[in-house]
C-alpha cells in the first residue's frame, strides 16, 4: 500500500513517455537547433559556420553601415508593425464574420449542425496554395471584382482598383485561410450555451443587445479567447499570403523568414527572427494564461 | 428609449390588504381563440389548437394537463419566446400578440431555473431591474426584500453553481419576482425537486403569491399539486381546454370523462337513462342494475352515457345495506386507507377507497361480500 503512489509515479511516466518523446523530438530539439542557429554567422550559400554571432538580432534593429559603425534601421521594425498589425485585423474580421456563423450554426437542430460544420472544414480540404491563388482571380486586374466596374464603363483601359497586391488583399487572404480555426471554438462553447438563459435575458427586460453583450459574450468568452489565439498566431507568421497576395512587396515576418532560408541563404538571420516571432507568441499565451487564471481566481473567490 | 411601461410603475412588494382573487377590475389575461402550429406542411404540429378563457388579477391560476398538451408552448406564447399563430392574448386589456418578450410586464421561472451562472444570486436577483434603467438604490433595496422573501438573503454572493436544487429554484423565482412584474409565469418549477421539498414549496409559493398579489400562471402535470395550490385550474390536452374551474369544481364536478379521469382516480360506468326527476335521473346500466344520479343537462332515453362516482365516495356496508351487493376482488392496503376492487356484476369492478379511521371498523379482506351504497348526488351523469 506504501509505495503505490511511487508505482502511480512511475507508472505516470512510462505512460506520458512517447508523448514527451515526441513532442522532444518534434518541437524542443528543433527549436532548441533554431536557437543556437540564430547565435551563428551564415555562410555565403547557406548553412552556417560554428562561431558565435549576435550579428543576426543586431540586424533586426540596426544597419551595418560601410565603415562598421551601427545605424538604426526601421526596415525590419516596420515589417513586424506590418505583421502584428494584418494579424489583428484578420483576427478580428474572422471574429465579425465567424461569430454569427457559429451562432448560426449552434441554432440549427441537433442533427443539422454537424452537416455545417463540415461544410466550414470543406475548404481545409485543398491546398492552401492553390486556395490563395483563387483570391487573385477574384481581386486582381480583370478579376470578378472589377470585371463588372469595367463592362459598366466605370474602369477604363489600364485604370485598376487597386485590391490586389495590397494589405487589404494579405487582409482577405488571412481571415479567408483562418476563419475556420475562429468559427470552431466560437461554436463549441456556443453549442454548450443553454439557450433558455438567453430567453431568461429576454425575459428580464433585455433587448437583443443586452442579452448578446451581458450574457452571451461572457459566456462564449473562452471560445472567443482561444478563436483569436488560434487566428492571431498564424497569421502572425503566414508568408503564402503576403507572397501572393501582397506580391512580395508587403513582406510579413513569415514571409521574411522563408526568404532568409531559401533566395537570401541567410540561415542565422532567418533564425533570429523565427525566435522573436516565438517570443511573441509565448508572451501572447502567457498573457492569455494569465488572464485565463485571473478570471478563474475571481470565480473563486465569489 | 421608453421601457416597459407598464412594469415601471413600482408597486410595493409587500401590499398591506391583498385584494382576494377574482376581485381586480380588468381579467389580467385574457385568451380569445389562441393557435399555435410548429412547423409547416406534412410535419406540421398543432400544439394549440384554439384556448380562449380569462385569468383574473392576483389569481394563482394553474394549467394542468398530460405530457405534450400544449402547457409549455401556451406559457411561452405568454411570455413572448413563442409566437401564437392565430387569436389574440391581452394583458390587463391591451393585446400584446406583437409586444416582443423584453417588453411584456411578464416573468417566468424557467423550469431549469436558467441562472446566469457568471453572475452571483444578487447580481441574478437585480438583473432586469437593472435593465429597466431603475436607480441603484431602489434596486438593492428590492433584491434584499426579494431574498428575504424566499428565505436566501444569506446566499446573496454565492454562484448558482454553489447552491443545491431547492436554493437554484428560490433564486430563480426572486430572480423573477425581483421586477414586480404584472404577471408570473412558472413552468414545472417543482418538478426537479425531491418529494418532501415539493410539498414544503407549494405552501411557500401559495404563501409568497398571497403576499406580493402578482397574478400567478402556473403549470404542471401533478394533480396534487394543481388541487392543493391552486385559486383555479384550466385542464388541458391535446392543445384544447377542457375544463377551468375551481379545485372543486374540477376534482367534483369534471366537465367531461376525460378531466374526470385525469383528475384522480374515477369509476366510469356505462349507463341508459330511464326517467329524470329535476336534476335526479335513473339509468339502468349495463349489468341491470338501475342506480340513481344527478344528471343537469341529462335527457330520458338518452342510452350510452357514463356515470361517474370517485372511489372515496362510495361507502361500504354489511350485505344487503347498499344499492347492491358485492365481493371484494382485489385489496391494497395503503395505511391510511383501502383500494377495493369491488365486483358488483358490471363490465368492470368497481374502484372503492376506503378511509381506515376508526380501530372497530371492520377489515376487509379479498373475497369478503359487502353491500355497496351510492350517493345518488356523487354519482354524475358525464357530459359528452
Ligand atoms: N419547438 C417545437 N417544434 C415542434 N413541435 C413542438 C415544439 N415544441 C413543442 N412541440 C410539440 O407541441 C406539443 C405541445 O408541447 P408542449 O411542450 O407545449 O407540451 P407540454 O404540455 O408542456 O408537455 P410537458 O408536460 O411534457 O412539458 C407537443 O406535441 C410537442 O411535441
Ligand atoms: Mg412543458
Amino acid at each position: 500500500m506504501a509505495n503505490l503512489p511511487e508505482n502511480a509515479t512511475l507508472r505516470r511516466s512510462l505512460a506520458l513517455g512517447p508523448a514527451v518523446l515526441i513532442v522532444g523530438a518534434f518541437m524542443l530539439v528543433p527549436v532548441a537547433i533554431m536557437g543556437v542557429y540564430s547565435f551563428l554567422e551564415a555562410k555565403s550559400f547557406g548553412g552556417v559556420t560554428w562561431s558565435f554571432s549576435g550579428d543576426a538580432y543586431v540586424q533586426l534593429f540596426y544597419e551595418r553601415l560601410l565603415d562598421d559603425s551601427l545605424r538604426l534601421s526601421s526596415g525590419y521594425l516596420i515589417i513586424i508593425a506590418r505583421s502584428f498589425f494584418l494579424a489583428l485585423v484578420a483576427t478580428v474580421s474572422c471574429l465579425i464574420v465567424g461569430f454569427p456563423v457559429a451562432w448560426f450554426i449552434a441554432r440549427r437542430p441537433l442533427g443539422q449542425r454537424n452537416m455545417w460544420i463540415l461544410l466550414i472544414t470543406i475548404p481545409f480540404w485543398t491546398n492552401q496554395l492553390v486556395r490563395t491563388f483563387a483570391w487573385i482571380i477574384i481581386l486582381g486586374r480583370n478579376g470578378v471584382i472589377e470585371a463588372p466596374f469595367r463592362w459598366a464603363g466605370l474602369l477604363g483601359e489600364g485604370e485598376t482598383l487597386g485590391l490586389m497586391y495590397s494589405d487589404f488583399a494579405i487582409a482577405v487572404g488571412l481571415t479567408y485561410t483562418f476563419i475556420p480555426l475562429m468559427v470552431l471554438p466560437i461554436y463549441a462553447s456556443l453549442e454548450k450555451l443553454d439557450f433558455s438563459l438567453v430567453e431568461a435575458g429576454a425575459d428580464l427586460y433585455s433587448s437583443r443587445w443586452e442579452t448578446f453583450s451581458r450574457i452571451v459574450i461572457p459566456l462564449s468568452k473562452p471560445g472567443i479567447v482561444a478563436g483569436c489565439l488560434l487566428v492571431f498566431i498564424p497569421s502572425l507568421g503566414a508568408f503564402i499570403q503576403p507572397d501572393l497576395l501582397g506580391g512580395g512587396k508587403k513582406l510579413m515576418l513569415g514571409t521574411l523568414v522563408q526568404f532568409q532560408f531559401s533566395t537570401a541563404r541567410n540561415w542565422p538571420f532567418g533564425s533570429a527572427i523565427a525566435m522573436i516571432l516565438l517570443a511573441f507568441v509565448i508572451a501572447f499565451l502567457m498573457l492569455y494564461a494569465r488572464a485565463a487564471r485571473g478570471a478563474k481566481a475571481m470565480e473563486m473567490r465569489r | 428609449m421608453p421601457r416597459t411601461p407598464e412594469a415601471a410603475t413600482v408597486t410595493p412588494l409587500h401590499s398591506d390588504m391583498p385584494s382576494r382573487p377574482g376581485t381586480g377590475a380588468a381579467p389580467a389575461i385574457v385568451l380569445e381563440d389562441v393557435r399555435k402550429t410548429y412547423g409547416r406542411g406534412a410535419s406540421a404540429v398543432q400544439a394549440l389548437r384554439g384556448i380562449s378563457f380569462e385569468i383574473r388579477d392576483n389569481e394563482f391560476f394553474t394549467l394542468l394537463g398530460p405530457s405534450g398538451c400544449g402547457k409549455t408552448t401556451l406559457l411561452r406564447a405568454l411570455a413572448g419566446f413563442e409566437h401564437a399563430t392565430g387569436g389574440t392574448i391581452r394583458l390587463f386589456g391591451q393585446n400584446i400578440m406583437d409586444v416582443s418578450a423584453h417588453r411584456r410586464p411578464v416573468n417566468t421561472v424557467f423550469q431549469h431555473y436558467a441562472l446566469f451562472p457568471h453572475m452571483t444570486v444578487a447580481e441574478n436577483v437585480a438583473y432586469g431591474l437593472r435593465r429597466l434603467r431603475r436607480p441603484a438604490d431602489e434596486i438593492a433595496a428590492a433584491v434584499a426584500e426579494t431574498l428575504r422573501l424566499v428565505k436566501m438573503e444569506t446566499f446573496a454572493d454565492r454562484r448558482p453553481t454553489q447552491l443545491s436544487g431547492g436554493q437554484q429554484q428560490r433564486v430563480a423565482l426572486a430572480r423573477a419576482l425581483a421586477p414586480h412584474p404584472k404577471v408570473l409565469l412558472l413552468d414545472e418549477p417543482l418538478s426537479a425537486l425531491d418529494l418532501k421539498l415539493r410539498q414544503a414549496m407549494r405552501q411557500e409559493l401559495k404563501q409568497i403569491q398571497a403576499k406580493t398579489g402578482i397574478t400567478f400562471i402556473f403549470v404542471t402535470h401533478d394533480q396534487d399539486e394543481a388541487l392543493s395550490m391552486s385559486d383555479r385550474i384550466a385542464v388541458m390536452s391535446d392543445g384544447l381546454v377542457q375544463q377551468v374551474g375551481t379545485p372543486t369544481e374540477i376534482y367534483e364536478r369534471p366537465a367531461n370523462r376525460f378531466v374526470a379521469g385525469f383528475v384522480g382516480d374515477a369509476n366510469f360506468i356505462k349507463a341508459a337513462i330511464m326517467s329524470r326527476a329535476n336534476t335526479e335521473v335513473t339509468c339502468k346500466t349495463i349489468g341491470g342494475l338501475e342506480l340513481r344520479a344527478d344528471g343537469k343537462k341529462a335527457r330520458a332515453g338518452q342510452r350510452d352515457v357514463t356515470l361517474f362516482l370517485r372511489p372515496e365516495k362510495v361507502r361500504l356496508g354489511a350485505p344487503g345495506q347498499g344499492s347492491v351487493d358485492g365481493v371484494v376482488a382485489t385489496l391494497q392496503y395503503l395505511g391510511n386507507a383501502c383500494l377495493m376492487e369491488v365486483d358488483i356484476g358490471e363490465a368492470t369492478p368497481l374502484l372503492v377507497s376506503e378511509r381506515i379511521a376508526d380501530v372497530d371498523q371492520p377489515r376487509r379482506a379479498a373475497g369478503d361480500r359487502v353491500g355497496v351504497k351510492l350517493d345518488p348526488r356523487s354519482l354524475q351523469v358525464l357530459e359528452e
